[in-house]
């Protein structure tokens, strides 16, 4: 309970500079809010300060920042400048379809990732290896939006297999495979490091000595250890896909929180810009909280 | 090898390619508009009727360019902060610690993008907006590197003759700490060549008619249906690029980790 508590409250510390660094940052961004907010439409100077007071630009910098953090804790990030509409409102509009594409990119990264990396790490330093070990580092250094553009034109321009646009999961496909690809590759390599430092562990051998398939040694015995370190980068990998979609959301036109940043930095709607990071950093921080907690569970010398 | 041998001759193209590029980058009217692949444009052309071979080799100056600038911009500021607060020990250990850890929580694209609408779009700030977002991961690794040979004999040893503390993190940290950077440091390399780009293709970076391979990536978007090889050669440039960079980064930490060649 005392580790969950510090972890709580270590996260919440985090959470705390992470806003702050956003803060300052929006505050650093240049032009006047008020002027950006207006978009070019005249108004008179005393307009334009009951605009400040309603913004709150008037008060102390302290008071701005306190009145920010409070802001931000129930979700409340203002108008965006360019529709009126609240922030939060678009960003919950967009957010399913980010997690939509973020689960299709998960799932397709660990099934093709996973596979390679325990293909080679059972059969390592052979032909297998070097393979599986090859298609990784392409994984890694392939453009996401070039594979995307080269996917699109192949599998749905001329062979019509899949849509590009739609709402339905076969429009989810090309989108899936563009994001996992990038997981697949990091992942595959550290399933084969995992499963090569198992193997050459003392349990395996005796579990050889003891007469074992090899089936059942790798499954029962070097799988559950050799998934933990996958595991903590599977889950980072996660969060981070939540804010790594923005270029696979560009490349299919998808609706999404990635392609609402971009859009919202090109026209300087600074709100929108500051929601979605607070947002995107909260997302990050919790589920880095929730890998500790699963990491304990599933590891029990990670308890002590 | 075959890493080294291609990302030599990519370096060989970005600083030959006045010399071997067969067009002016940036002039038009060359061939026509979106021009397939012929003998005398063997990439075709965009949709200035600009030569994309020649936008291809100068590409990679500006792309190599962003991406070693970001690498080092993370390298200098985030050894210098992970070596400062190791070695200083204490509080300043502890705040800074917990500040890398925070700024750890921003996925990297976001914190860039994030950087961006502070700077304003454009090359420099990109690379910029990425270097900076470089920096947390490079203080980490620096950080833990150095507590570990803070701790050491010889470092005590350092002290005990009366060596400043700019002579010891100079003369005896930094030659230890130089393998680890050098990995890491070639590592990152490839991520960032590949993150500037991505930057240039949202619109975030090099700006038209710069001909940043990312860049060339998002103005050949909308004609790819018609026109593909807009978006194929740059596209390939880049992979090959990154995919070299990646290979020799792999072999050198193999050769300069002891950990990874046992």
């Amino acid at each position: 309970m005392s580790r969950l508590l510090s972890r709580l409250l270590g996260a919440i510390l985090t959470l705390f500079i992470t806003w702050s660094v956003v803060f300052g940052a929006m505050r650093l961004a240049p032009g006047d809010p008020v002027l950006l907010m207006l978009q070019g439409t005249p108004i008179s100077d005393a307009a334009m300060d009951a605009a400040r007071t309603k913004l709150g630009l008037d008060q102390p910098f302290v008071v701005q920042y306190l009145t920010f953090l409070a802001d931000a804790v129930r979700g409340d990030f203002g108008d965006s400048f360019r529709s009126r509409q609240p922030v939060v409102k678009l960003i919950g509009d967009e957010f399913p379809y980010t997690l939509q594409l973020a689960i299709g990119g998960f799932v397709v990264g660990v099934l093709l990732g996973g596979a390679l990396g325990i293909a080679a790490g059972i059969w390592p330093n052979g032909w297998i290896d070097m393979v599986c070990m090859t298609f990784a580092l392409a994984g890694l250094s392939l453009p996401s939006f070039w594979i995307g553009m080269i996917l699109i034109q192949i599998f749905a321009t001329e062979l019509g297999w899949v849509p590009v646009l739609g709402s339905g999961l076969d429009a989810l496909v090309l989108p899936s495979i563009t994001l996992g690809l990038f997981i697949a590759g990091g992942l595959a390599r550290l399933v084969r490091n995992s499963i090569i430092e198992v193997m050459a562990q003392d349990y395996i051998r005796t579990a050889y000595a003891k007469g074992l398939t090899a089936v059942r040694v790798i499954t029962r015995h070097a799988m559950r250890n050799a998934v933990i370190p996958p595991l903590t980068l599977l889950g980072i990998q996660f969060a981070l896909l939540i804010g790594g979609a923005v270029v696979t959301e560009t490349v299919f036109a998808r609706p999404g929180i990635g392609r609402l940043l971009v859009q919202a930095v090109l026209e300087k709607d600074f709100p929108v810009v500051q929601g979605v990071v607070v947002l995107t950093t909260a997302a990050y921080v919790l589920i880095n909280l929730l890998i500790d907690i699963a990491y304990g569970i599933i590891d029990p010398r990670m308890q002590a | 090898m075959a890493g080294a041998c291609v990302l030599i001759a990519v370096l060989a193209l970005a600083a030959l390619a006045p010399l071997l590029a067969p067009y002016d980058w940036n002039a038009t009217s060359q061939c026509r508009r979106l021009a397939p692949m012929s003998e005398s444009h063997w990439f075709g052309c965009d949709l200035f009727g600009r030569d994309i071979l020649s936008r291809v080799m100068y590409g990679a100056r500006f792309s190599l360019a962003m991406g070693i600038s970001t690498v080092a911009i993370s390298l200098i500021f985030g050894a210098l902060f992970g070596i400062t607060i190791a070695y200083r020990g204490g509080r300043a250990d502890t705040v800074g610690a917990r500040l890398i850890d925070a700024m750890l929580c921003f996925p990297p694209i976001i914190l860039a993008i994030l950087i961006v609408a502070v700077l304003g779009v454009g090359l420099w700030n990109a690379a910029l907006a990425v270097g900076m977002s470089g920096i947390p991961r490079f203080a980490r690794i620096t950080r833990a590197a150095t507590l570990s040979l803070v701790a050491r004999d010889f470092v005590e040893a350092a002290r005990s003759v009366g060596s400043s503390h700019t002579r010891i993190v100079l003369r005896h940290l930094l030659p230890n700490l130089a393998p680890i950077l050098i990995v890491i440091t070639t590592l990152d390399l490839g991520s960032a060549v590949l993150f500037t780009a991505t930057l240039s293709f949202l619109g975030l970076g090099a700006q038209p008619p710069t001909p940043e391979w990312g860049a060339m990536l998002n103005a050949g978007r909308e004609y790819v249906r018609y026109a593909p090889w807009t978006m194929v050669f740059p596209g390939l440039a880049l992979f090959v690029t990154v995919m070299a960079v990646n290979l020799v980064g792999d072999r050198l930490s193999v050769v300069l980790d002891p950990r990874q060649r046992s």
